[in-house]
């Protein structure tokens, strides 16, 4: 066994049992907790193959950004996960069919496979010898520009929708409006009244 | 070659750099006042640029290495998404108005949405139609949520997100499997990768991706969404919903399976003409039991659907040439029901229930009789233009040999045309209720849909406006 081979399997295992964790764990800031583990293990598999860009953007981007924000909403909502899981387990016994009879289906797609013929000739190949944050970088700002395009698009439109859906302009408060304040005539603003003793206004 | 790339995609181009001014203009003046003027300017430049496409555009150019291609059928997709959306947007100014719904956001949402559209129809590999389907689905999920005080709206927005999300991750599933197997996603690679046959591995994944287009076409059995998002979404929304977005998807789904899969037909006919079946008959049924024209309407537009997959089972030129007139047919036939729908007021608030259509045709003589032909040629009565539509998919499956698809489409045309005549017989022999009577009087904009809509279904008898070439050669483009 190489150290390689060694840390392929500790990773392997702390992803899959992070995952196993984030799934059964009664409280769900131990979900999240457990959930970024298994970001952080999947991370180390792809540093194994090579890939440390992608695996520096899962750490900076689900366990840096994602999971935090997870870990704010669920410690923020203060929802009821007791009641949605038992809720949950009213329908496991069907679930579960489903997902066994879905397992099988899949065993039996994947006992089977087999590339098609040719296959190496359409399979993406290595662009030069590069490190791999490089090359990313030349795929998708050259081959890949129209999806990297569209995509940003995509993100337009979230905000777009974002914004759409929740933004309500209140006219119930009061804001601060620097041009009026710039503007006010101290002439108008105020009122002198000459009150007579006595009387009062 | 990224210029010639780019000049392929200038329309894509235009209308997104349109889009992101608009929006950045409504900001930074006068936000929702701007609106109706966004309308018209936007459904202007749908016109112009549908126009430009379909007089310039010649030949078949692949762009970004075989990612986007420009050829005949989709230029023919274009042109009537763009025509179909624009009608809408003019449409649903009045309505979105008098309800408070016209935000600026609204038409340019609906230019996003087309945008994903124009990319979904000229995909030329499972990359770009998936950034295409998620830039329209994501622009629609949000307009159909619009009325976002009301409970029915909301949850008809969050409804067809969520269930579009599930479809969404089967058909990136099954591309997933796709790629797995062929080891690229352009159709030109995998369709080399099934010249010597199917492996089990690829057919697990044209299910999947078959079953993520048929959530989005609406085909039976994943047609579960469409009901509660028509019936929630604002009325013109609805509309919308039923025409571009469907041509979209269905333009896409044909060109899946034969610029990807076009050496399996056997494999996913089989697959196509069961959807179409259950499709047909689940609509046929599943409406006649509707109180609600507009979730009527949803059924009515599964059954559509499914004669329309049934062209495209035929699995030859001949069959997605039937299918595009079919469509092209039924985006004319909608745009005048749902005209006729904006138009259904009580009071200045919008009716849905069919039953307040009795006796309709003593008041509004015109409108009925317009609102009659449509009906018929929803259902497919031969003088009207809706039965060639019905007549030229059963020949295409027909002529490919599928006898009993088209035995089954005319057995479900006929349950289904229950339904239409029966708000016909509303309209005409029905019993008045003076307290549910509706409102006289129509927007002109309304009523010249509305009659136009019945004037094509009436007049496209003589040569169907000349669409049927077009889509024989958009057919080839595709076919060969």
């Amino acid at each position: 066994m190489t150290p390689a081979v060694i840390a392929f399997y500790a990773f392997a295992v702390t992803t899959i049992g992070g995952g196993l964790m984030t799934v059964v764990s009664r409280n769900p800031v131990h979900s999240v907790l457990w959930l970024i583990l298994s970001f952080l293990s999947s991370a180390g598999l792809f540093v194994l193959l090579g890939a440390e860009f992608v695996a520096m953007l899962l750490i900076i981007v689900y366990v840096g950004a994602v999971a935090v924000l997870f870990l704010f909403v669920v410690m923020m909502l203060d929802v009821d996960f007791a009641e949605l899981k038992a809720e949950m387990a009213r329908y496991m016994p069907l679930a579960l069919l489903i997902g066994v009879v879905l397992l099988m289906q899949l065993a039996l797609a994947f006992g089977v496979w087999g590339f098609s013929e040719g296959v190496d000739t359409r399979i993406a190949q290595p662009i030069g010898d590069m490190e791999n944050t490089k090359q990313l970088g030349i795929l998708l700002y050259d081959q890949y520009f129209l999806l990297f395009q569209l995509a940003g698009l995509i993100l337009l439109v979230a905000m777009i929708g974002a914004i759409v859906l929740t933004l309500r302009h209140r006219t119930d408060v009061k804001r601060q409006n620097i041009v009026d304040q710039i503007m006010r005539d101290p002439v108008q603003q105020m009122e002198l009244k000459d009150v007579k003793p006595g009387q009062g206004l | 070659m990224l210029s010639q790339d780019l000049n392929t995609i200038l329309p894509e181009i235009i209308l997104s750099l349109y889009a992101m001014g608009a929006l950045l203009a409504g900001v930074y003046t006068v936000k929702d006042k701007a609106a109706p003027l966004l309308v018209w300017l936007t459904s202007g430049l749908f016109v112009v640029v549908a126009f430009w496409i379909g007089t310039t555009g010649e030949g078949a150019t692949a762009a970004f290495s075989g990612m986007f291609n420009d050829d005949a059928y989709s230029r023919f997709a274009k042109v009537a998404i763009l025509l179909a959306a624009a009608a809408v947007l003019i449409m649903s100014q009045e309505y979105m108005a008098k309800r408070d719904l016209l935000r600026f956001e609204y038409p340019l949402l609906i230019t996003l949405a087309v945008v994903g559209m124009m990319v979904m129809v000229s995909a030329g590999d499972l990359m770009s139609l998936y950034m295409g389907l998620e830039l329209q689905s994501l622009a629609l999920y949000v307009v159909a949520s619009l009325r976002r005080d009301s409970v029915k709206s909301t949850e008809a927005g969050l409804k067809y997100f969520v269930l579009g999300a599930l479809s969404s991750g089967l058909l990136l599933y099954g591309a997933s499997l796709t790629y797995g197997f062929a080891g690229t996603t352009s159709f030109a690679g995998i369709i080399e990768a099934t010249d010597g046959g199917v492996s089990l591995g690829l057919l697990f994944g044209l299910v999947f991706l078959s079953a993520g287009f048929a959530f989005k076409v609406s085909a039976a059995p994943f047609h579960m969404w469409t009901p509660d998002v028509y019936e929630g979404s604002p009325t013109p929304v609805t509309a919308f919903f039923a025409t571009a977005p469907k041509l979209a998807a269905m333009a896409l789904f044909a060109r899946v399976v034969h610029d990807a899969f076009g050496n399996s037909i056997s494999d996913w006919q089989q697959i196509v003409a069961f959807l179409s079946v259950v499709s047909m008959f689940l609509g046929a049924i599943a409406a006649i039991g509707q109180k609600d024209i507009k979730r009527l309407m949803a059924y009515s537009s599964i059954a559509h659907m499914g004669f329309a997959l049934m062209g495209l089972a035929a699995g030859t030129a001949l069959g997605v040439e039937a299918m595009l007139v079919y469509m092209g047919i039924y985006v004319a036939m909608n745009i005048g029901t749902f005209a006729f729908i904006l138009s259904m007021e009580k009071d200045g608030m919008p009716v849905t229930n069919i039953d307040a259509l009795n006796m309709y045709s003593k008041r509004e003589p015109v409108k009925a009789l317009a609102m009659l032909v449509l009906l018929f040629s929803l259902a497919g009565v031969p003088p009207m233009l809706g039965f060639f539509g019905k007549f030229y998919v059963l020949q295409a499956a027909y002529d490919a040999g599928l006898a009993w698809l088209a035995v089954a489409g005319v057995v479900a045309s006929v349950i289904g045309a229950f339904y239409y005549l029966r708000i016909v017989f509303f309209m005409y022999f029905g019993v008045e209720q003076e307290d549910a009577r509706l409102d006289s009087g129509t927007s002109p904009i309304l009523w010249g849909f509305l009659v136009a809509s019945a004037a094509v279904m009436v007049l496209g008898v003589v040569n169907l406006f000349g669409i049927e070439p077009l889509a024989e050669a958009a057919s080839i483009a595709l076919v060969n």
